[in-house]
C-alpha cells in the first residue's frame, strides 16, 4: 500500500503548487487526479492572475479591492496574505518559466481587470491558466523523484482513523479499474468546484464537486455555499466562456438598443464593475426585454473596438472561440454573450495554512473557502487563490509530517465498501432513469431557480425537486459492466457528489435572507450588515444539511455601500 | 449587427470504432444517430450518444472548448479535436453522409476512443527536458526580455497537448523513435526563450540525435492537424535554423548541411541536382568536396534505393546526372528570391500571436 507524508487529490494549480511547495519542504509526495494534470480545469482560465507587482501599486489597494469586491464577506486576515505574497509568487512563476507577456522595457505588461482600481493583471496573452498549469506540470516532470504522479486515478472517499483523523484516500485507477488504499499523514483536497451542478457552466465535465463532497461527507464544514459566480460573458448556446479580458482591453457591452446600459448601475467603472454587478445588470436588460439575438436571450460584447492587432495579439483564444463556437469574428462584429455559472465561492471550510477543521485535512484553490473571495470573486483572483493557498497547505502539511509517523490505520473495511459500491452501481437494474437525464435535470434546476436572482419559492421547489433526484439517483443505472476506462460507473459516483453540492448550496441560498456579492434574493433585496454579516456553514447532520454561522474577519476595512 | 442564427436540430450518423480490451474481440463499428444544430461539434455528439444510447463509450474530454487538449481523436480520418469540430463540417468530409469516428493514430488504443497518451506523447515530451533552465543568478524581480520574445514562445506555450500531430506524424509512423512535432514544438518553447541558459545544449543534443530534428521530412501533416495554431513542423525548422546558421552547430547526421546543399543547389540550378545532392551534402560547395569518403559511402550504401527509383521511373538516369535545365530568366528569377530574402537584416519569422496585420 503507498504511503507518503502529503497526498494531493487533484492536479489542477492548487495541487500543483501543493505538491511542488511540499517536496521542496523534504517532504515525501503523491499527486493524483482523475484525469492528467495538464487537463485539470484551471487550463481555461484565460485573463491573468492579480498582484501588486506595479511600482505604484500597493497590495494594500489590491486587498481593498478584493474585500470590496466580495462584498464585506470575505475574511480580511486571510485577503492580506493573499495579496501581500501575490507579488513574490507571481516572480516565481516568471522564474520558473511563465511566459508572462512584456512591456516595451522587457517588464511585465499588467492589463485592466473587473473591480481592480488599477492595472495589476499579469497574462499570457489570454490562456494564462493553460500557461501556468503547464509550467507547472514541467516542474513535476522535473521534480519527478520527489513526487510522485498518480494520473486518471478517481478518489472514492476519505480514509479516517478512529480518532476521527484523515490518514489518506481510496481510489480506483481508471486504467485498470484496480481500487487501493493510500496512506497519508496528510490530505490536502486540491481537485476543484463544482461547476457541473448547473447547466450551462463554463466548467468543464471534469467540474463536479468531488471534493467538497468528500470533504462533507467526511463532516467538514462547507462554507459560503451560496456564493456562486455567474460570469457576465458566455457563449448564449454553450456557456463557454468569453475572458474578462476582453473587457479589460476595452470592449464594450449593448443592449438592443445600442447603449452601453453599465452607465446606470456603475457609471465609473462601466464594463469593468465585479461580476455579480455585470450579471445583474445584463440579467436586468434581458428581463426588461433589451437582449439581443434569438429569442433576445443575450447581449452584445462589442470587441471591435479594441485595436485589431491588440486583439489578435492579446485575445487571441477568443478570437478563435467566436469564430469556432459562435461564428462570428470578433474583430468585426459584435459576439452575443449573457450571464453563465462560472465559479463557487464557497467550499470546504479552511483556515489561511490550508487546514480544515479535520485533522490531518487540507483543502486549497476552489474546493476552498478561506475565505478570500467572500460575496463575489473578482476575475483574476481564482489563480492567485489556488497558488498561494496551495502553496501554504503543501508548505504547513510537509512541516506537520515531519513531526509524527505513518498513522495506523487497517484501510481494508474501506477499501471492500468502496469496491461493493461501484459493483453495486454496475450491477443496479435497467429501470429507474439514466444518470445523464438525471444529471441534466439537476443542472437546468440549479441555472433556474438557484441563478442570478432568487427568491424563497424557487428555492424551495428546488430543494425538493434535488431530494427526489437524489433518491433517483441512487437507482440510476449504466451500460458500462466493465474495469478498464469505466467512465459511466465514474459518472454515477460523481452525480452523487454532485447531489450533495447542490443540497448545500441550496440550503445555504435559502438562509442567507439578504443581497449579498452573488446571492440576489428579490424577496430581501438589500443588504443587511446587521443580521448577516456572517459566514453560513453547512454540515452533514445524519442524512441532511444543517445550518452554523461564524464570524467575518474584519481587519482595516468597515463594511461600506458598494458602488463601482 | 449580425445575428447568431438558431439553426434547427438534424439528424447526423456517427461510426464509432469501438475497442473493449477486456472482451477477447478485435475493434469493431458502431453506429449511432443523434440529433443537433449542425453546428455543434462531434464531442456534443458523441456525447448524446453515450448518454441516450450506450453509456460505455470511452473517450476523454471535460472542457469542450478546445483548451484541455483531451478530445483528440480521428474525424473521417483527420486528426481533430472532438470538441472543435463541428457536426456540418464533419458530414461534409464523411463517405456516405456516415461521420467516422476513431482513436489517434501512432498511440496504442487502451479503450474505444481512447488512446495511452503516455506510452507515446508525454514519453516524447519528457525526452526534450522540458522545464526551463533559467540563466543565473535568478533577479529579484521577472527577468528582462524583449516583448516579441515572449510573445513569439507563447505560440509554442499554447500547445494544449492533444496529440492530433502525434496521430498524423508520417516520420513517426515509419519510425516511431522520432521525438516528433509535439515535443519538438516544446523543445522551440525553451530554445527561443531568452531566459533558458542551454540554447547550444538543447540544440546540439536533437540535432546530433538521428531522431532528432533531422528525422523530421517536412510532410505539412502536424501543420494541418494542430488545432491550435502551433504550427510544430514551422517550429521545428526554426529548430534546424538556430541549430545550423546560429550556433553552428555540425550535426552528425549531416541534416544541416544537406540543408545547405539543396539551398545552394536550387540557387545554383534553379531546380534539385540530384547526382550533386549526396557529394555537397557531405563534402560542401568545393569541387574537391565530392570526393569526400563519407559521400562515397552514403553514395554506396544508397545505391539501392536509387536504383529502384530509377526502375519505377521516377528518376531517369540521364536528368539525375546532368541535373535539369531551366531557361536564363526562370534561374535569374530564383536568384532573385535568394538576394531578396539574404539581404534582410533580421530573418523574417512567421508566429501567429506577432501579427503583421495593421490596425483597422
Amino acid at each position: 500500500m503507498p504511503a507518503h507524508d502529503v497526498l494531493i487529490i487533484g492536479a489542477g494549480l492548487a495541487g500543483q503548487r501543493a505538491a511542488l511547495a511540499a517536496a521542496r519542504e523534504g517532504a515525501s509526495v503523491a499527486i493524483m487526479s482523475k484525469v492528467h494534470p495538464v487537463r485539470s480545469h484551471s487550463v481555461a482560465a484565460a485573463g491573468g492572475i492579480n498582484a501588486a507587482i506595479s511600482i505604484d501599486d500597493d497590495w494594500r489597494s489590491h486587498a481593498y479591492d478584493t474585500v470590496k469586491g466580495s462584498d464585506f464577506l470575505g475574511d480580511q486576515d486571510a485577503i492580506e496574505i493573499m495579496c501581500s505574497e501575490a507579488p513574490g509568487e507571481v516572480m516565481h512563476l516568471e522564474h520558473i518559466g511563465v511566459t508572462f507577456h512584456r512591456n516595451d522595457k522587457g517588464e511585465m505588461d499588467l492589463r485592466a481587470f473587473g473591480g481592480a482600481s488599477m492595472k495589476r493583471t499579469a497574462y499570457v496573452a489570454d490562456i494564462t491558466g493553460q500557461a501556468l498549469l503547464h509550467v507547472l506540470y514541467e516542474q513535476l516532470m522535473k521534480h519527478h523523484e520527489t513526487v510522485e504522479r498518480f494520473e486518471e486515478w478517481f478518489t472514492t472517499s476519505l480514509l479516517r482513523d478512529e480518532g476521527g483523523r484523515c490518514c489518506g484516500v481510496v481510489a480506483r485507477d481508471v486504467r485498470s479499474g484496480r481500487m487501493e488504499a493510500f496512506r497519508a499523514k496528510n490530505v490536502i483536497l486540491a481537485c476543484g468546484g463544482a461547476g457541473q451542478v448547473y447547466k450551462p457552466t463554463t466548467n468543464g465535465l471534469i467540474v463536479t464537486g468531488d471534493g467538497i463532497a468528500m470533504a462533507y461527507r467526511a463532516g467538514a464544514p462547507l462554507m459560503d455555499m451560496e456564493m456562486v459566480q455567474y460570469h457576465p460573458t458566455c457563449l448564449v448556446e454553450t456557456g463557454i466562456l468569453i475572458t474578462e479580458g476582453a473587457r479589460g482591453e476595452g470592449a464594450h457591452l449593448l443592449n438592443s438598443e445600442g447603449e452601453r446600459f453599465m452607465e446606470k448601475t456603475a457609471p465609473n467603472k462601466m464594463e469593468l464593475a465585479s461580476r455579480d454587478v455585470v450579471s445583474r445588470a445584463e440579467q436586468i436588460e434581458i428581463n426588461e426585454g433589451r437582449g439581443v439575438g434569438p429569442g433576445a436571450r443575450g447581449i452584445y460584447l462589442d470587441v471591435t473596438v479594441v485595436p485589431r492587432k491588440r486583439t489578435l495579439e492579446a485575445l487571441r483564444e477568443i478570437v478563435n472561440l467566436g469564430r469556432d463556437f459562435a461564428g462570428v469574428d470578433i474583430t468585426r462584429e459584435p459576439i452575443t454573450i449573457r450571464p453563465g455559472q462560472h465559479y463557487i465561492m464557497g467550499g470546504v471550510k479552511t483556515d489561511v495554512d490550508g487546514r480544515t477543521p479535520i485533522e490531518g485535512l487540507y483543502a486549497a484553490g476552489e474546493v476552498a473557502c478561506v475565505s478570500v473571495h467572500g460575496g463575489n470573486r473578482l476575475g483574476a483572483n481564482s489563480l492567485l487563490d489556488t497558488l498561494i493557498f496551495g502553496r501554504r497547505a503543501g508548505e504547513h502539511a510537509a512541516a506537520r509530517s515531519a513531526s509524527m509517523g505513518m498513522p495506523e490505520v487497517d484501510p481494508n473495511p474501506q477499501l471492500r465498501r468502496d469496491a461493493a459500491m461501484i459493483d453495486s452501481i454496475i450491477a443496479r437494474p435497467r429501470e429507474g432513469r439514466r444518470v445523464s437525464e438525471i444529471k441534466g435535470e439537476l443542472g437546468e434546476l440549479m441555472n433556474r431557480h438557484v441563478a442570478v436572482f432568487r427568491e424563497e419559492q424557487g428555492l424551495q421547489s428546488a430543494r425538493e425537486t434535488i431530494a427526489r433526484l437524489r433518491e433517483e439517483s441512487r437507482r440510476a443505472w449504466i451500460d458500462d459492466r466493465g474495469t478498464v476506462f469505466n467512465q459511466d460507473v465514474l459518472g454515477a459516483i460523481e452525480l452523487d457528489y454532485m447531489m450533495d453540492c447542490a443540497e448545500a448550496i441550496v440550503a445555504a441560498s435559502i438562509e442567507r435572507r439578504e443581497s449579498r456579492g452573488a446571492q440576489f434574493r428579490t424577496d430581501f433585496p438589500e443588504r443587511d450588515d446587521e443580521h448577516w454579516l456572517k459566514h453560513i456553514d453547512i454540515s452533514l447532520n445524519g442524512d441532511g444539511p444543517a445550518v452554523s454561522y461564524s464570524p467575518v474577519t474584519i481587519t482595516q476595512w468597515q463594511p461600506e455601500e458598494r458602488k463601482y | 449587427m449580425a445575428e447568431t442564427h438558431e439553426r434547427p436540430p438534424e439528424q447526423f450518423t456517427l461510426r464509432l470504432r469501438r475497442y473493449d480490451p477486456e472482451s477477447g474481440e478485435s475493434p469493431y463499428w458502431d453506429e449511432h444517430t443523434i440529433e443537433l444544430e449542425p453546428h455543434r461539434s462531434v464531442l456534443e455528439a458523441i456525447l448524446q450518444a453515450r448518454d441516450r444510447f450506450d453509456g460505455s463509450i470511452g473517450i476523454r474530454c471535460s472542457c469542450r472548448q478546445a483548451i484541455c487538449g483531451s478530445c483528440g481523436i480521428r474525424v473521417n480520418g483527420e486528426p481533430a479535436l472532438a470538441c472543435h469540430t463541428h457536426l456540418d463540417a464533419a458530414k461534409r468530409s464523411a463517405r456516405e453522409g456516415v461521420i467516422e469516428v476513431e482513436p489517434m493514430g501512432n498511440m496504442p488504443v487502451l479503450k474505444d476512443l481512447i488512446v495511452d497518451m503516455d506510452a507515446v506523447h508525454w514519453k516524447k515530451i519528457q525526452r526534450v527536458t522540458p522545464w526551463l533552465l533559467a540563466k543565473q543568478p535568478v533577479p529579484e524581480r521577472e527577468y528582462l526580455v524583449e516583448r516579441e520574445a515572449m510573445v513569439d514562445v507563447t505560440q509554442t506555450m499554447a500547445c494544449i497537448q492533444c496529440g492530433a500531430c502525434v496521430s498524423d506524424c508520417l516520420a513517426m509512423e515509419v519510425d516511431p523513435g522520432f521525438v516528433g512535432p509535439a515535443a519538438l514544438a516544446k523543445a522551440y518553447r525553451f530554445v527561443g526563450d531568452p531566459r533558458d541558459d542551454q540554447q547550444f545544449e538543447r540544440l546540439n543534443d536533437l540535432a546530433q540525435d538521428p531522431q532528432g530534428i533531422f528525422d523530421c521530412t517536412h510532410c505539412f501533416k502536424c501543420v494541418d492537424a494542430c488545432p491550435k495554431d502551433v504550427n510544430p513542423m514551422g517550429q521545428i525548422m526554426r529548430l534546424r535554423r538556430i541549430a545550423g546558421s546560429d550556433q553552428h552547430i555540425v550535426d552528425r547526421n549531416n541534416g544541416h548541411r544537406h540543408e545547405a546543399a539543396i539551398t545552394t543547389l536550387i540557387k545554383d540550378y534553379g531546380l534539385l541536382h540530384e547526382a550533386e545532392m549526396i557529394p555537397r551534402s557531405y563534402g560542401g560547395n568545393s569541387w574537391f568536396g565530392k570526393f569526400h569518403p563519407a559521400a562515397g559511402r552514403e553514395l554506396l550504401s544508397s545505391l539501392p534505393v536509387i536504383l529502384k527509383a530509377v526502375l519505377r521511373g521516377k528518376v531517369s538516369p540521364k536528368l539525375a546526372l546532368l541535373g535539369h535545365k531551366i531557361g536564363k530568366q526562370d534561374l535569374q528569377a530564383v536568384q532573385k528570391i535568394y538576394e531578396t530574402v539574404e539581404s534582410r537584416e533580421q530573418r523574417y519569422e512567421l508566429n501567429l500571436y506577432i501579427s503583421g496585420e495593421d490596425e483597422s
